[in-house]
């Protein structure tokens, strides 16, 4: 039965989309974390997303190939009473874009809910194909 | 007798195995909305079905070795469970090029799957009514 598949296209789809959110909750948790004492901030990371054949060539689900740290600058703000404060006033945050993060949350949670929708639909379909001739 | 009784039905049975495959397939380019470079697919329903009855057809003409059948009397093995052939399985254009080069427009996926559901139902009910209509006709009632 070709449909059952679908359970694991889509299973995997909100596996995948869960952890893009987990990635988002960090970043945003990290948004104004500054530098500790190596004097490296909390890095942006994003996941990246890569295509699985599973089964046959036309269906695929999807997979997490690695989460990236991402190469902006830091944010340097001017405080100089801030105790993290280097000899010239300035203190290193993340490079977290906190409107980016927002953005991305979104499109996780509708790309989540797309993929739960798919699911019920297939599964009501194969409930009436269990009831077929009756 | 039964053959012409149930031909009909086989038929119907055909299409509803494609629109099994077809849901597949959207439900993967819906999976993969988010995935850079992922490429959409989508069946053309009319090509598949078109293979689909040729298949059929194929597998009625009288049995040989190729068929695994190695006597005359052995009924030959029908392939009408195996999915569509690489014809009629396409690949999707961008509506809105994005950087990332996936071709999946949500939109237009969600559209094609709840379409589908709908034939897939409507394929369910023909074939519910046939069965209903053979099962009177074999009851005489």
């Amino acid at each position: 039965m070709s449909m059952f598949s679908i359970f694991n296209v889509s299973g995997s789809a909100i596996s995948a989309q869960s952890q893009r959110l987990n990635v988002v909750a960090s970043n945003l948790a990290n948004a104004d974390a500054v530098a500790g004492p190596d004097g490296q901030g909390y890095k942006s990371r994003q996941v990246v997303f890569e295509t699985v054949p599973m089964g046959s060539d036309a269906s695929s689900g999807v997979k997490v190939n690695g989460v990236r740290e991402s190469n902006e600058p830091m944010r340097r703000v001017h405080n100089p009473s801030h105790p993290s404060a280097d000899a010239d006033g300035y203190v290193t945050q993340s490079n977290v874009n906190p409107v980016e993060e927002m953005v991305n949350m979104i499109s996780a949670s509708r790309s989540y809910q797309n993929n739960v929708e798919v699911m019920n639909t297939a599964k009501t379909l194969l409930l009436k194909t269990l009831q077929m001739g009756q | 007798m039964f053959a012409n009784l149930t031909s009909s039905l086989d038929f119907q049975a055909k299409a509803l195995v494609l629109r099994a495959e077809r849901q597949r397939v959207i439900a993967s380019n819906i999976a993969n909305a988010d995935t850079p470079g992922y490429t959409g697919r989508d069946i053309s329903f009319k090509d598949a079905m078109t293979e689909a009855t040729a298949e059929g057809a194929r597998t009625v003409t009288p049995s040989g070795p190729s068929d695994g059948t190695s006597d005359s009397r052995h009924i030959p093995l029908h392939a009408s469970t195996t999915s569509f052939g690489t014809r009629a399985l396409r690949y999707t254009t961008q509506t809105q090029p994005a950087m990332d080069g996936n071709s999946v427009d949500m939109d237009r996926e969600r559209a094609n799957f709840v379409d589908n559901s709908v034939r897939y139902e409507a394929t369910l009910r023909f074939i519910n009514g046939q069965a209903k209509t053979i099962l009177s006709a074999i009851q005489g009632q």
